[in-house]
C-alpha cells in the first residue's frame, strides 16, 4: 500500500513484532487457566439457562457449587459429562437438580473420556449450530437487502427501559443510524453474574441480558426489513462477564461488542489476570459469531493527555491487535479504539488529529476502526459542540473509519434526546455525502505537519513497545502505562474467580471455535 | 417558514434597561428574544406548528414563531422556535449562596498552607457509589488537572488520594480515616433519577452516625452540584460546572484555617 502519510512499513513491522512478542507472554500465561465466568459460559453453551427462585442465574449456581467445593479446576464440562453419562438427563435438568440440592455432581462415578465426548458432541453440535445460523442470517440479510455504508453511524440509547430504548433505536434507524449501541446501567461490569430476562431499571442504561439482546434485535430487524438496510445492534462484552456476554450475543445475533480487558483493567479495576483470561474465550467466541469488537483505548485519553498519550493509544491498539488474532479473531472483526480528544483551542489541533486517525487507518488496513467524538472538552456549549463533532466527522470521512461514534451536542449535559441523535446523524451525513472523496483526492507535504506528527507517534509507540516488551503487559500496567492509571497484579476485582486448569479439564469449544465460522 | 432577513416592526417599547425587570436581550433593550427547541410527540404538519405556537404562547412567549421543523420518527416532531419573552425577573434583588473563599492559583495556595498551616492537608477523592465515571474527580486532582488549571496531585502542599470511580460510601469513609484526611472530595457525574442525591445524603448520613462530620471538611461536585445543593445536603461546599482544583484547594485551605483558629 501506498502510504500518504510516508510511514515506514518497516517500521509498522517492527511494532507488530514486539506486539506480538507482548501478546504472546499473556497468552501462555491465559492458556493454563479458567475462570467463573469461563465456566459459566460453557454451562450456557451446554444449554443451561433460566434462574433459581433466588434468581440466582443456573450458570451461576452449578459453578459456585463446583467453587465451594474445591474442584473448579476440574472443569464444569467434566462434571456435567459425567453426570449425563450417569443420569441420561440434559444438561439443563441437572442444573435444576443441582440448585435443588439433589445432586451432588462431585459424587458422580467417572465414566471414560470416549464416552463422556460421545456424550457431549449433540448438545456442542446444536450450540454450535445456533450461532452459526444467526450469523448466517445477518450475512444473508446484508447480501440480499444491503447495509449502509461506511463509516458506519453508531448511536446509543440510554433510557433505562429496553422497550423504551426499541422506540429510540427505530427512531435513530430511521434517520440513517447503521448501529445501535444499547448502554448497560452504571455498575453492571462489576457484578459477577448476568440478570436474567427483560428489564426496565437502570441508571444511565439497562442490564444487558439475553432476553434485552432478543428484544433489541428483534426490532431492528423489523425496521431493518422496511428500511432497506441491516441495522446492527452493539452492547458491552466487557466487565466480569465477557466470555458469558459474548456467548449470549452469538445466540441472539449481536453484531457488534465493546470487548477489551485492558479497558476493564484500567477503569473498571477489573483483576488483570481474570479478565485477561476471560477475554480470551469472549474473542473466540465473538470471532465464530461474526461479532465486530469494539476496544477502548479512545477512554485512555480522557484521563491522560490525547497529544501527549497519542502513542499509547497506538501501542494498545497493536497488542489488542496481537491478542485478538491469537483468538483467532479476523482483522475484518477488529474495531479497534481511538478517539478526537485533542483540546480544541490547540493550534493546528486538527491536523494532529487527522495525523493520528489517517496513520490508525494504515496500519490497520482491514480492520473497522472504532472513531470516538470528543467527549472531554465538550462544555455544555452546544453550538460549539456541533462544530467539534463536524471536523470529528470530516476526519472521519477523510480517513475512511469503520464505525463513527456520532457525538451529540449535548454531551456532558444529558444522555441523548431523541432531537439530539437528530442533530447528530444530520452533521454526519451531511458531511460524509459533501466530503465523499476527500481522502481519494488528498496527499500530505512532504516534512510538513502531518507526516512528521504520524512518525513522532508511530517511533514513540515502538519506544514504549520496546519497554513493554522487555517487562511484560502485567508489569507496565502495574507502572501506570496506559491511561496515567496504576493497577496490580493481584488486586482489583475477580481474581478469586481464577482457577489453574486440572487433569480433567476440557474445553473442547476452544478448538471447534477459534478462528472458524 | 423564516421570515424576512430584517425586523422591520417598529420598536414601540421602552429600551432602557432596567435591572428590577429583566429580560432577554436579542438585538435590541428588553426585546425578549428567546431561542426555543423541542420535540412534541405528534405527526408534523399543520396542527403540529400551531400546537408548537400554543404551547410557546403558555411558556410566556408574545409572537411564537416555528422556524424550522422536522419530523423525526412517525409521530415525534422537532421544532426550533423564537418568541418574545413577557416575563422578567427582579435582579437587584437575588441572593445566591456562593463558596465564601478567594481562588488562588496552585503556587499561592501552596504558599498560603505553608504559611497558615504549615503541613500538608491531606484530601481524599473518589466517584461514589455506583457512579463509575472518573472524568470529574480526574479533573480536579490529575497530576495534569482541566482546561489550564493544574490538578491537586501537583500541588506540593497537598497530599491527594484519588480512589477513583464506585467507591463505596463505607469504603470511602474508612480509607478516609485510615489516611486521616482533612477533607473528603465526592464526585458525582451520573444524575439519573437523582442518585446522586441519595448517595451524597448517605454519605452525610454514615459520617453523622459516626461522629465524623466535624472531623473533616466534605465537599461534593459535578455538573449538577451548585453550592447551594451542597450547603442543603449537609456539605461544606459544592463545586459545579468551570470550577476547577485550585477553586476547591483554596476553599479547603482557608475553610481548614478558619476552623483552627
Amino acid at each position: 500500500m501506498q502510504s500518504k502519510l510516508g510511514l515506514d512499513f518497516k517500521k509498522v513491522e517492527r511494532a507488530k513484532g514486539l506486539a506480538k512478542e507482548i501478546a504472546n507472554e499473556v497468552q501462555a500465561f491465559v492458556e493454563s487457566y479458567s475462570t467463573v465466568a469461563v465456566e459459566r459460559t460453557l454451562c450456557r453453551l451446554m444449554g443451561i439457562d433460566g434462574v433459581d427462585a433466588n434468581e440466582v442465574p443456573l450458570p451461576n449456581v452449578v459453578v459456585d457449587d463446583l467453587k465451594a467445593k474445591g474442584v473448579l479446576n476440574q472443569g464444569v464440562l467434566f462434571y456435567l459429562a459425567n453426570a449425563m453419562v450417569n443420569t441420561g438427563m440434559t444438561p439443563q435438568q441437572i442444573a435444576e437438580k443441582v440448585s435443588d440440592g439433589s445432586l451432588d455432581l462431585t459424587k458422580v462415578p467417572v465414566a471414560d473420556k470416549a464416552e463422556l465426548e460421545k456424550v457431549m458432541q449433540p448438545v456442542i453440535d446444536k450450540s454450535i449450530n445456533k450461532i452459526r445460523t444467526r450469523r448466517q442470517y445477518r450475512e444473508n440479510f446484508i447480501e440480499t437487502v444491503g447495509e449502509g455504508a461506511k463509516p458506519y453511524l453508531y448511536v446509543i440509547v440510554a433510557t433505562g427501559n429496553i422497550y423504551e430504548d426499541t422506540v429510540q433505536a427505530e427512531a435513530a434507524a430511521r434517520q440513517g443510524a447503521d448501529i445501535i449501541a444499547v448502554i448497560r446501567t452504571t455498575g453492571q461490569s462489576l457484578l459477577d453474574y448476568v440478570p436474567y430476562g427483560a428489564t426496565t431499571e437502570g441508571f444511565g442504561g439497562t442490564y444487558a441480558t439475553q432476553e434485552n439482546f432478543r428484544i433489541m434485535r428483534e426490532a431492528m430487524d423489523k425496521v431493518g426489513k422496511e428500511l432497506g438496510r441491516y441495522i446492527r445492534v452493539c452492547n458491552y462484552c466487557s466487565g466480569l462477564c465477557m466470555p458469558e456476554i459474548a456467548i449470549m450475543g452469538a445466540f441472539e445475533g449481536l453484531d457488534v461488542m465493546l470487548n477489551d480487558a485492558l479497558y476493564g483493567i484500567l477503569f473498571r479495576d477489573i483483576n488483570m489476570q481474570r479478565t485477561l483470561i476471560d477475554q480470551y474465550m469472549s474473542r473466540i467466541i465473538n470471532g465464530f459469531a461474526g461479532v465486530i469488537i469494539n476496544t477502548g483505548e479512545d477512554n485512555y485519553l480522557t484521563t491522560a493527555d490525547a497529544v501527549e498519550a497519542a502513542h499509547t493509544v497506538l501501542a494498545s491498539d497493536l497488542i489488542n491487535e496481537q491478542l485478538a488474532l491469537l483468538a483467532g479473531l479476523p482483522e475484518e472483526q477488529m474495531g479497534l479504539g481511538h478517539a478526537f480528544e485533542m483540546d480544541p483551542m490547540l493550534e493546528n489541533g486538527f491536523l494532529y488529529e487527522l495525523a493520528q486517525a489517517q496513520m490508525a487507518r494504515e496500519i490497520f488496513p482491514k480492520a473497522p476502526l472504532k472513531y470516538m467524538p470528543p467527549t472531554k472538552f465538550m462544555t455544555g456549549n452546544i453550538f460549539r459542540g456541533h462544530l467539534q463533532d463536524a471536523l470529528f466527522n470530516m476526519i472521519g470521512i477523510w480517513t475512511n473509519q469503520g464505525l463513527q461514534l456520532l457525538g451529540m451536542p449535548t454531551e456532558a449535559i444529558h444522555t441523548p434526546f431523541m432531537s439530539d441523535r437528530f442533530l447528530s446523524i444530520e452533521n454526519a451525513k451531511y458531511i460524509f455525502n459533501n466530503m465523499k472523496s476527500i481522502g481519494d483526492e488528498m496527499e500530505f507535504k512532504e516534512n510538513g505537519i502531518i507526516r512528521n506528527r504520524a512518525k513522532e507517534v508511530l517511533d514513540n509507540a515502538i519506544a514504549l513497545l520496546e519497554q513493554m516488551t522487555s517487562e511484560g503487559l502485567f508489569n507496565a500496567l502495574e507502572k501506570g502505562i496506559f491511561g496515567d492509571v496504576k493497577r496490580s497484579r493481584v488486586g482489583g476485582k475477580g481474581l478469586e474467580g481464577v482457577v489453574e486448569k486440572g487433569a480433567n479439564y476440557m474445553n473442547p469449544f476452544i478448538n471447534l471455535l477459534k478462528g472458524r465460522k | 417558514m423564516a421570515g424576512g432577513l430584517y425586523s422591520m416592526s417598529a420598536k414601540d417599547f421602552d429600551q432602557t434597561l432596567d435591572l428590577t425587570k429583566v429580560k432577554p436581550y436579542g438585538d435590541t433593550m428588553n426585546d425578549g428574544k428567546v431561542q426555543v427547541s423541542f420535540t412534541l410527540p405528534v405527526p408534523s404538519g399543520a396542527e403540529a406548528e400551531e400546537a408548537a405556537k400554543l404551547l410557546m404562547k403558555k411558556m410566556g412567549f408574545d409572537n411564537p414563531l416555528v422556524a424550522f421543523y422536522k419530523e423525526l420518527t412517525p409521530g415525534f416532531t422537532f421544532f426550533n422556535c423564537y418568541g418574545n419573552l413577557t416575563h422578567t425577573v427582579d435582579y437587584s434583588n437575588i441572593y445566591v449562596p456562593k463558596v465564601e473563599s478567594n481562588t488562588m492559583d496552585m503556587h499561592e495556595c501552596d504558599e498560603y498552607i505553608k504559611e497558615n498551616i504549615g503541613r500538608k492537608l491531606v484530601l481524599v477523592g473518589a466517584s461514589t457509589g455506583t457512579d463509575a465515571h472518573t472524568v470529574g474527580i480526574d479533573a480536579i486532582m490529575n497530576m495534569k488537572g482541566y482546561a489550564g488549571h493544574y490538578g491537586l496531585e501537583r500541588y506540593d502542599m497537598v497530599e491527594a488520594y484519588n480512589l477513583g470511580s464506585q467507591v463505596p460510601n463505607e469504603e470511602f469513609l474508612a480509607k478516609a480515616i485510615e489516611l486521616k484526611a482533612d477533607a473528603i472530595l465526592v464526585s458525582q457525574t451520573v444524575t439519573q433519577k437523582d442518585v446522586h442525591i441519595q448517595n451524597l445524603t448517605e454519605l452525610i448520613e454514615l459520617m453523622e452516625a459516626e461522629g465524623l462530620r466535624d472531623k473533616m471538611i466534605v465537599v461534593c461536585g459535578g455538573p449538577r452540584i451548585s453550592h447551594e445543593l451542597a450547603k442543603e445536603l449537609g456539605y461544606d461546599a459544592g463545586f459545579g460546572a468551570n470550577t476547577y482544583a485550585d477553586d476547591v484547594a483554596s476553599f479547603v485551605a482557608q475553610e481548614f484555617v478558619k476552623r483552627n483558629k
